[in-house]
């Protein structure tokens, strides 16, 4: 045993050597569908573990041992529809960064952590959904003169290493300076300190912050969202079975108001109506 | 040498005023700096009771504070354990006689000690599956990196240790017909363990700083609990991070502590071994590793 | 090698080492001068001079760096206002420097004390028999000596900080753990030999830094 498993190290990383020097090197390690995908999971385990953001108010936000938020909810509604008993969900905390190896390497079953669908991550996860249509925004002080986008030159403007924001600031405005931190609690604290002047990701995520009871009527969210982001559930890439399931359920959390309801115990608390789910767009299982 | 007596003479009048002076003038300019650090904080609403307020409340303490230095402590523990274990296997690999145990050995301990822990934890966790083909946990991941680090680090603490037990020492157990492993188990490796105990404890207490790395991969460590999601919930992230700092110093002062206290025992019951020379624990080696993150 | 014939992923490499190299550079410095005036005040005659040492010694030795260059941005710039430039990079550096070097600086003065342990106290006698000062005995007998003792600590501890300058990352600079980050990000399928390289860089270069430093020190031993 521990000699096949050094064996396999060592090969591995001469392979690895070997992949090194001629590029490639996908691996097929995902397993195939079917049984051994979610739905297959769910009912055979009762079990699911799923991704979520932990310090995302609103959202994703971890207080003392549970979860509380949209994506919560939302989470708890497939779980349901897929058979699984709240108590049987395992809450994963996963960051904007780790979320693609997560699926891929089977840490989590789903993820549902302001995931938004594009081609790139299509590549490596499947997506059900989009659950919500966010959109790319800035929170900025109430006094400030930054309108929107366009009005970032020169300013400085924070966001979350490896997230989506962050990249489009660097591709699609690179006159605005970029600041980088791993949460966005942090960048809320260098806006409330001065050191930056704006911070961008999700309009609803930063909705979310600008509610919060230390920044009342400190900050506004600009509210010209330069971005679609249709927010996802994540799971493996060969789980088309669990993808059109999970499709399913949203469709019928959308009719029988859960979906509704999902929204006002979490982000409506603020006020907000819900939005209505738009069954049409849920098309991007692969 | 001990440095407080002899560099200098007991002060004669003259230089008790010159020392007065100096200890007014200084202690005057550190006060007046940490009432400029008070005052910008205040300026700045730092102090406001109500981003402090949160560590009043037990819950603040039992839902994020206390389980994330249970995570920390946790995997600090195991990897320790795990690092002391690897140290002393790869410090007498890299003596063996034998070039196929002393060159692979060797080469281990070489790469872990120069590769950034950073690097190593993200890649453990997100490049080994794809070896295995099998999920790596965070915690495994975080102990891991710690294991592989630190005891290779320790791995040459050890190895400088065994060098220098007196020759004496070992010629005497050879002289007895012990084996070559013998020798290295019964006499080298215990009294190189002991000599090398300040740099060990050194060790332990980067390998509990470090644990704080493993927020690359969002380990539930104190950083996470006590600082991202305290200040997530109550927007209170400096005054978050005062607080796990102020943890972490307590804790590893308590673990120096216990080291010195260890290091006093050993030595009263005079079975600390003599080292030829000067003290090997002076930093002449690893001291300096220790600045390892 | 498919990541890095792109361009742009070679300048992310490239990058991302330069700020390393920058940042060590800098913080060598900084740690150098400050680690030798803290441990000349652990050995002096002024107790407040002494205090401040050893508490310098113990915070920040302590205190994982992580949350050390934390505090450079939100304390000391957030909130103390220290600012050296109005471009975000440029002033992460220089906040990383800061950082790194007031870390360091504790193990740097450790090193050096019990550098300055290695030196026989006939040495310092002798200086005082002939009616030098402390500024004279320390800096003209006795750093010296001891700074032959404390070239392999010192080594060591340099080598530490090359790999601690890739916790800046954490105050957003793109040094090479957020650049190697980027990469694996970008391309989840080359993760290994991604790592390898990055890995490979830093041992390529600190493995034969620390012979170096060994031989160095052999050198420079004082014989007794």
């Amino acid at each position: 045993m521990r000699i096949t498993r050094f064996a396999a190290t060592f090969g591995a990383l001469t392979m690895a050597l070997a992949v090194a020097a001629c590029g490639g090197g996908d691996s097929e390690s995902g397993s195939s569908g079917g049984a051994s995908g979610i739905v297959g999971k769910a009912t055979n385990d009762k079990k699911l573990v799923i991704g979520v953001k932990a310090d995302q108010p609103g959202l994703g936000l971890q207080t003392g041992s549970t979860y509380t938020g949209f994506d919560i909810e939302i989470g708890k509604i497939i779980a349901k529809g897929l058979g699984v008993e709240e108590s049987g969900i395992e809450w994963k905390t996963t960051v904007s960064a780790n979320r693609e190896p997560y699926i891929q390497q089977g840490q989590v079953d789903l993820v549902v952590a302001t995931y938004t669908i594009n081609d790139e991550r299509k590549k490596v996860v499947n997506f059900g959904g989009p659950y919500f249509i966010a959109g790319q925004d800035l929170l900025v002080p109430v006094d400030s003169t930054i309108t929107g986008p366009e009005a970032l030159k020169g300013k400085k403007v924070c966001s979350v290493s490896g997230s989506t924001p962050a990249k489009r600031i660097q591709t699609d405005y690179k006159d605005a300076q970029l600041q980088q931190f791993d949460s966005y609690s942090k960048c809320v604290t260098a806006l409330a300190g001065g050191q930056v002047d704006a911070v961008t990701t999700d309009d609803i995520i930063l909705a979310g912050y600008a509610a919060q009871e230390q920044y009342a009527g400190k900050f506004k969210v600009v509210g010209k969202p330069f971005s679609e982001e249709p927010y996802g559930i994540g799971l493996k890439k060969d789980d088309s079975e669990g993808c059109n399931k999970i499709n399913e359920i949203l469709k019928a959390a959308a009719a029988d108001g859960s979906y509704k309801k999902a929204w006002d115990d979490s982000l409506g608390k603020s006020g907000t109506a819900a939005p209505e789910l738009d069954t049409t767009k849920l098309a991007n299982c692969a | 040498m001990s440095t407080d007596a002899v560099l200098y003479d007991h002060p004669g009048p003259r230089a008790k005023i010159r020392n007065a002076a100096l200890t007014v003038v200084f202690g005057l300019v550190l006060l007046g700096l940490a009432y400029w650090v008070y005052a910008k904080f205040d300026e700045k609403g730092q102090w406001a009771g109500a981003l402090w307020k949160p560590f009043t409340a037990l819950s603040t303490w039992t839902d994020y504070i206390l389980p994330g230095l249970g995570y920390t402590l946790g995997a600090a523990a195991v990897a320790m354990v795990l690092s002391l274990t690897f140290g002393i296997v790869f410090a007498v690999g890299r003596l063996s006689d034998h070039r196929w145990v002393r060159y692979p050995a060797g080469a281990v301990v070489e790469f872990f000690r120069a590769v950034p822990l950073l690097l190593l934890m993200f890649f453990i966790f997100f490049g080994v599956p794809f070896i295995t083909e099998q999920p790596m946990s965070i915690f495994w991941a975080v102990v891991i990196g710690l294991t592989l680090y630190n005891g290779s680090v320790l791995a040459e603490a050890f190895r400088a240790g065994i060098h220098a037990v007196p020759r004496g020492q070992s010629e005497a157990a050879y002289a007895l017909g012990m084996r070559k492993s013998q020798v290295m188990r019964e006499v080298l490796v215990p009294q190189a363990a002991r000599s090398m105990l300040p740099v060990i404890v050194s060790q332990m207490v980067v390998l509990v700083k470090d644990t704080a790395l493993g927020y690359i991969i969002s380990y539930s460590e104190l950083l996470q609990m006590g600082v991202n999601n305290v200040a997530a919930n109550f927007g209170n992230v400096v005054q978050a991070a005062i607080v796990v700092a102020a943890i972490f110093i307590v804790v590893n002062s308590i673990l120096t502590a216990l080291a010195g206290w260890l290091e006093r025992r050993t030595r009263r019951s005079g079975r600390a071994p003599r080292t030829k020379g000067q003290p090997v624990p002076a930093g002449l080696v690893q001291t300096g590793e220790a600045a390892g993150d | 090698m498919d990541v890095f014939s792109d361009p742009y992923n070679v300048d992310v490499y490239v990058t991302g080492f330069l700020w390393i190299l920058k940042l060590t550079a800098a913080s060598t410095v900084g740690a150098l001068v400050l680690g030798v005036l803290l441990a000349a005040m652990r050995v002096s005659p002024v107790p407040v001079l002494r205090g401040f040492g050893a508490a310098w010694v113990n915070v920040f030795r302590n205190t994982p760096l992580t949350l050390i260059i934390f505090f450079c941005y939100f304390g000391l710039f957030s909130t103390l206002g220290f600012s050296v430039s109005d471009e975000i990079d440029l002033n992460n550096y220089w906040l990383g420097v800061i950082g790194l070097s007031v870390y360091t600086a504790a193990f740097v003065c450790e090193a050096i004390r019990s550098g300055i342990n290695t030196v026989p106290a006939g040495q310092a006698e002798a200086a005082r028999a002939i009616g030098m000062s402390f500024r004279q005995t320390l800096t003209m007998i006795v750093l010296p000596q001891a700074g032959r003792a404390v070239v392999a600590p010192l080594g060591s501890i340099f080598i530490a900080l090359s790999k601690n300058a890739t916790i800046v990352g954490t105050i957003g600079l793109m040094e090479s753990s957020n650049a190697m980050k980027e990469l694996i990000n970008a391309n989840g399928d080359a993760v290994i030999p991604i790592f390898l390289v990055f890995a490979g860089t830093f041992a390529v270069v600190l493995i034969p830094a620390g012979y170096g430093f060994g031989w160095l020190a052999n050198r420079l031993a004082v014989k007794r």
